[in-house]
């Protein structure tokens, strides 16, 4: 641990992580709105971060100087387009550590990435008996698709469980991933409990019985370094929007010799090669995969935002998180009535806290820290499945991201405190 | 504190939620209604007894939020007693109010009344909701011939 718990750092918005969080703050437009007469403080980055002016005004540069449609002009305008709409898939590959720039195809979202997986990778590869392993703490967007592939299939369906303390159960990983395993499809960081997967080990475990891993970076892409190489992982999904970028923008990785074997999933212009009425060949990667024209603004908008982290350093976000999340975890075991879920060691988790009120429902949390101007999620975080082995039917989640500090987790405090005195407990 | 929070958070509402009217258990029971929101989870069963087309005495249990809380405890004060006729009237009049429709409530109905702050809170109105249409569907069952045992509405299929 970099940092000592005790200090504050109320007011100055700097810790000993090396990011200033009001510098960052001025940043964002945002942030300087208030809601229902009080300051806003966002803790719902884990459902969309928000956005730097650099990343707003990368799109209008693009709508008022440069917008063509990409890869079949032959003017100015379509060669600039095209060439910063490419430039980002390298600037892609790059952050996550990718080896071939053509692996990185962009999509709508992880939901859509995970999808095109299922569908065009397992169609080919997953068959009747066959099993497909995911873990009990899946967004609904890394199990809905696999539950819908096994059903399309009569494959079975299997589940990694969590621990008590929110950690997958590894104990008895070989009776789960079998010789009939052809995929495990698992999150980096969870929505709900922060928890961080081996993802290493486990795409070790899925390969020593020919299964490929795939990896749900949603929540662990915009709060850490992720390198795809040294995980080892065989597909990763993430979404822009949720790392500043705008919204309508997802990544799909893959290796490339898996990439060049798998079926396209859309089809249309840009992913052919040649098409007569009696035979269409296909484009070669990435074109393969991207028919229609894509979302080149908000691939370039996504740029401006790989930008701004790169500035800050994945390394110095992550400790700065660790600093933010360990204070709250301290803070919230405070309160009367607050149980936190999740593992409460910072190093092991990310900074999206659920927390429940022995008394008071979530949405009612939700609610009364609105009238405050806090933004926090309440429900099931498109979870249900991990709702129903914790036992309970929904958490307030506050997350943490580059903006918020010590300040944030205060202000917080103080206002469940006050919603327990409002609620008469 | 906000005046929107305390619309819907009324002394009247808060009052159910920290002490919920019909929790007590029945002796016996005519018939059992259930619920559930399945966008945020609340569930609620209620369990009547039936004297000559009144409802007689009626259990409520509800696990949620303080709104569906405080609705069942604010219905079962309000039916009690009540031929069902009557109790299936002041149902539908408290789901068009909360609809945002045109509904009239009787004088001594005020805790009913209270629960019009919800509608400022769209999100809301379904929690709102859920002991009404539950107490609507058990009794529509209760009186048709090929009732079920134990009826469950969800108030996501209640989207007119």
């Amino acid at each position: 641990m970099p940092t000592k718990t005790d200090k504050r750092t109320t007011g100055s918005g700097r810790n000993d992580t090396g990011i200033d969080t009001n510098a960052v703050r001025a940043d964002f437009p945002i942030l300087t709105r208030e809601i229902n007469g009080h300051p806003l403080v966002y803790l719902d980055s884990a459902a969309s971060s928000q956005k730097p002016k650099a990343v707003i005004n990368s799109i209008v540069d693009y709508y008022e100087n440069y917008h063509s449609n990409v890869h079949r002009g032959l003017h100015t305008l379509a060669e600039k387009a095209t060439n910063a709409y490419e430039n980002v898939r390298g600037r892609t590959a790059q952050f996550i550590g990718a080896p071939h720039v053509e692996e990185v195809i962009f999509t709508r979202g992880a939901t859509e990435s995970i999808n095109a997986i299922a569908s065009a990778w397992g169609d080919d590869n997953v068959g009747e008996g066959d099993e497909i392993v995911i873990t009990e703490m899946e967004h609904h967007a890394n199990f809905v698709p696999w539950y819908a592939l096994a059903k399309r299939k009569n494959a079975i369906l299997k589940k990694i469980s969590i621990t008590t303390d929110g950690q997958l159960d590894l104990s008895n990983l070989s009776e789960i991933i079998t010789e009939r395993t052809k995929v495990v499809a698992v999150s980096h960081m969870s929505n709900v409990l922060g928890t961080i997967n081996p993802i290493k080990e486990l795409a070790q475990a899925a390969h020593k019985v020919g299964a490929i891993l795939v990896a749900d970076g949603a929540q662990a892409v915009p709060h850490m370094p992720v390198n795809v190489s040294e995980l080892g992982v065989d597909f990763y999904a993430f979404s822009s929007h949720k790392m500043l970028g705008p919204t309508g923008v997802g990544v799909l990785w893959g290796k490339k010799e898996i990439l060049e074997k798998m079926q396209p999933f859309l089809y249309g212009g840009e992913m052919i090669r040649e098409v007569s009425f009696e035979k269409v060949t296909w484009a070669d990667l990435p074109n393969k995969f991207e028919a229609g024209t894509p979302n080149i603004a908000d691939v370039i908008g996504f740029e401006a935002a790989l930008d701004y982290l790169e500035n800050l350093g994945m390394d110095n976000i992550r400790r700065h998180e660790i600093d933010v999340t360990t204070y709250a975890i301290e803070q919230l075991s405070k309160l009367k009535g607050i149980t936190i879920q999740g593992p409460h060691d910072a190093t092991m988790r990310g900074g999206a806290i659920s927390f429940t009120d022995a008394d008071i429902h979530p949405h009612d949390i939700s609610t009364f820290l609105d009238s405050k101007g806090i933004a926090v999620r309440a429900g099931h975080h498109c979870a249900q499945p991990l709702m129903r082995a914790m036992n309970i039917i929904a958490t307030a989640r506050a997350s943490f991201y580059i903006y918020n500090d010590r300040k944030d987790v205060d202000t917080l405090c103080n206002a469940l405190t006050q919603m327990r005195s409002y609620f008469g407990l | 504190m906000s005046s929107q929070l305390d619309d819907m958070y009324r002394d009247i509402i808060l009052d159910h939620f920290r002490a919920p009217r019909g929790k007590s258990k029945l002796d016996k029971k005519d018939f059992s209604s259930g619920g559930h929101n399945p966008s945020c989870g609340d569930e609620i069963e209620m369990d009547i007894k039936e004297e000559n087309g009144v409802l007689k005495d009626i259990h409520v249990k509800c696990r949620g939020c303080a709104i569906s809380v405080a609705s069942g405890s604010i219905l079962a004060e309000a039916v009690k007693g009540k031929p069902f006729e009557e109790v299936v009237k002041i149902a539908e009049e408290v789901r068009k109010i909360l609809k945002g429709e045109e509904g009239v409530l009787s004088e001594d109905l005020e805790d009913v009344d209270a629960l019009k702050g919800v509608r400022k809170f769209p999100v809301r109105v379904k929690c709102a909701l859920l002991a009404w249409l539950t107490l609507i569907e058990g009794i529509k069952n209760y009186k048709s011939e090929d009732g079920k045992e134990n009826p469950t509405i969800s108030t996501d299929e209640d989207d007119k």
